[in-house]
């Protein structure tokens, strides 16, 4: 069962060209994706900047209107849904973002930023929202009294701990992590990573996990989606895709991430060249400048993402056209 | 104890690093770095009887956590220290000079020529208001004193020595017109134009993306081989240190814990620290479904606990922890830790 699907979502922006602006030119930053959230399970979302990563993560939340395409949720197609029933969903979804530091009002004391969705949403007195403040900042590990002080108040860990709590305020079904440990340091990682699982596992929530540090994606998710210039190239069970990536650009990615161990042998492949802009994609596949096996139908046809053994996989290699090369 | 030197690192499984063995290039002798109140109440201990020893052609990690002191380490290195800090002890023999005592100015010859400097953000370290030309050329005219069009001539073939494609017509643009890899670059380029024996890059590639990073972390690669450079990586990445580095240094709460090669350290880690850090990395291939989390936080550094700083979080304290600051003890293989179980496991190995 599918908390959530997305089925050839496209998010477009208008982009002013020159000084002027007199020509206007599209940054297709989300361009005909589909995938699925499974309930209670994680889908981590990997790939570099303008990949579409956090377009994807703002669609899902609402916060972006799609240019195309639809987004399910419990099997409901959003565009169908009346004020009140997008109400609900606003309340089912809910975001950690990746810096505490910015999320959290420093005005506010912690028992308001948790209790906000709350009262916002929900006509509860404000013993019963006094209750479940405390029982939130339990569940997050955190001591009862920090609901009176201030955000200043605690460290980078413990803010993100105050983020979930509030996250988790409306008992949500899927929560999107964007980056939630990158500005964390190392040793309070592992504790929030931990926290999330657990959280997972005692509230049946499902994730949608945005990361550039691949081994945390590996670690905390079921599914992975890795994004490149907008376009999904490679989707599949997380295990299976890390172990054996089959996509050049999935292979270089993967390469390229630090080593855990200094004596760890890899063939490291380097690619060349930059991210192209998105306002001006490549042709065809639009990972063929910088692919180390491109070929002559790559930057001719677009590939589509089509069964490889277990995942798919948008590559002519993969394809019976690109096997015949 | 914690006054004797280390011994060179000779062991070392890293054939890059054999060529640098013999005199240390820099060396540094219980140095102390602390940041005082303007009243003079408050005293934060930042960097706190370090010792360490940097060869030439070596590349030296040093890994922490925010507030661990590995920044103020680097600013103390090439004295650009904020007006609130205060060197308290210790030397900083660079070349056979101690720079603690030389005087502002001629830092200024050491500054950028002998040690230069990588920074974070490379939109920060870069003059919006400057082209690119203007600022790699810079450095060389200053220190040099060379004449425009020499040092011009010079910051194209830096661009092309860091990979920027078609110098020519980049040195006449902007720091907005470049990417942040490219960006990063330049200021790689900068770094290397006075040919320094000793480049300190603070987190270089934080803001850069995976395969941008890794494209940069060879460039470093192969600079540091065609010039000789030492390196001092600042980073809290244990990844950069496995993928880069020869020694490591991990400090913690103002104070190196454990030094030596990485492997040995990554292979067996002594102080529970160390062992808790490695521990806390999710890796590509584990399977484990839960990290081993180091409970609690560092401490303040203004009032630092009595004995062990790590103490209040240690898997494996004991009484003495509380009570008493252990030393750094030197171990074989040019190591050194900073626990107490030290003292009973390895005595042997105690120098």
């Amino acid at each position: 069962m599918n908390v959530l699907e997305a089925d050839g979502l496209t998010k477009h922006f208008s982009a002013r060209r020159g000084l002027l602006g007199g020509s206007r030119g599209v940054v297709r930053a989300v361009d005909d994706i589909s995938f699925a959230i499974e309930n209670g399970r994680t889908l981590g979302v990997v790939g570099e900047s303008g990949c579409g990563k956090t377009t994807t993560a703002k669609l899902v939340l609402g916060l972006e209107e799609p240019t195309g395409g639809s987004i399910r949720f419990q099997g409901k197609d959003l565009r169908s849904l009346d004020p009140l029933g997008r109400k609900q969903y606003r309340k089912s979804v809910q975001a950690v973002f990746q810096d505490p530091y910015a999320s959290l009002s420093p005005r506010m004391r912690i028992s308001d930023i948790i209790s906000e969705p709350l009262t916002t949403n929900e006509t509860v007195t404000s013993a019963d929202a006094r209750k479940r403040v405390l029982k939130l900042l339990d569940l997050v590990g955190l001591p009862a009294r920090s609901a009176d002080l201030f955000p200043h108040e605690f460290s980078g860990g413990q803010r993100q701990r105050i983020a979930i709590a509030r996250a988790l305020a409306l008992s949500p079904k899927l929560v999107v992590l964007d980056e939630p440990v990158s500005a964390l340091d190392v040793s309070i990682r592992a504790q929030i990573l931990n926290l999330l699982r657990d959280l997972q596992e005692e509230m049946g929530l499902s994730y949608l996990f945005i990361a550039h540090d691949l081994a945390a994606v590996a670690h905390m998710s079921h599914a992975i989606v890795v994004m490149y210039l907008g376009k999904i190239v490679e989707m599949g069970d997380a295990q299976s895709l890390v172990r054996a990536p089959k996509h050049p650009y999935t292979a270089a990615l993967f390469s390229a991430a630090l080593p855990s161990h200094p004596d760890e042998q890899r063939d490291e492949i380097v690619l060349s060249g930059e991210v192209p802009s998105p306002l001006n994609p490549p042709s065809g596949c639009r990972f063929h400048p910088r692919c180390p096996s491109a070929m002559t139908i790559c930057s001719q046809r677009e590939p589509e993402l089509l069964n490889a053994d277990d995942r798919l996989v948008a590559c002519h290699l993969f394809s019976a056209g690109g096997n015949a090369n | 104890m914690s006054n004797s030197t280390l011994s060179s690192v000779s062991s070392n499984p890293r054939p890059r690093a054999v060529a640098a063995a013999g005199q240390p290039l820099l060396e540094i002798n219980n140095f102390s770095t602390h940041y005082v109140s303007a009243q003079g109440t408050r005293v934060v201990r930042a960097v706190d009887d370090v010792t360490l020893r940097v060869n030439a052609g070596e590349t030296v990690g040093i890994v922490g956590e925010s507030g661990s002191g590995k920044s103020t380490l680097a600013l103390s290195i090439l004295r650009v220290l904020p007006t609130a800090a205060r060197i308290v002890s210790g030397q900083l023999w660079f070349e056979g000079e101690d720079l603690v005592r030389k005087s502002d100015a001629e830092m200024q010859d050491v500054r950028g020529k002998r040690i230069a400097m990588i920074l974070q953000d490379p939109m920060a370290s870069l003059n919006p208001l400057f082209t690119i030309g203007n600022q790699v050329a810079e450095p060389i005219r200053v220190h040099e004193g060379a004449d425009r069009s020499t040092a011009w001539r010079r910051a194209r073939d830096l661009l092309k020595a860091v990979r920027i494609p078609s110098p020519e017509t980049r040195v006449r643009q902007f720091p907005h017109e470049m990417s942040g890899g490219m960006r990063q670059r330049i200021v790689g380029a900068i770094g290397i134009s006075c040919e320094p024996r000793l480049l300190i890059a603070d987190e270089p590639t934080t803001s850069l993306d995976l395969t941008i990073q890794a494209q940069y972390l060879n460039l470093l690669r192969e600079l540091q081989r065609e010039h000789g450079l030492a390196l001092i990586f600042i980073t809290h990445n244990l990844g950069i240190v496995a993928k880069m580095c020869d020694k490591l240094v991990v400090m913690y709460a103002g104070r190196v814990v454990e030094s030596g090669p990485v492997s040995q350290i990554f292979n067996t880690p002594t102080h529970p620290y160390t062992k808790a850090l490695l521990n806390a990395i999710p890796r590509m291939s584990d399977r484990r479904q839960r990290l081993t989390a180091i409970e609690g936080q560092p401490p303040d550094l203004a009032a630092l606990p009595r004995g062990c700083a790590f103490a209040a979080r240690c898997p494996e304290v004991f009484d003495r922890c509380r009570k008493e600051t252990p030393p750094e003890f030197n171990l074989d293989g040019g190591r050194t830790t900073r626990c107490w179980l030290t003292t009973a496991a390895t005595q042997s190995g105690a120098a």
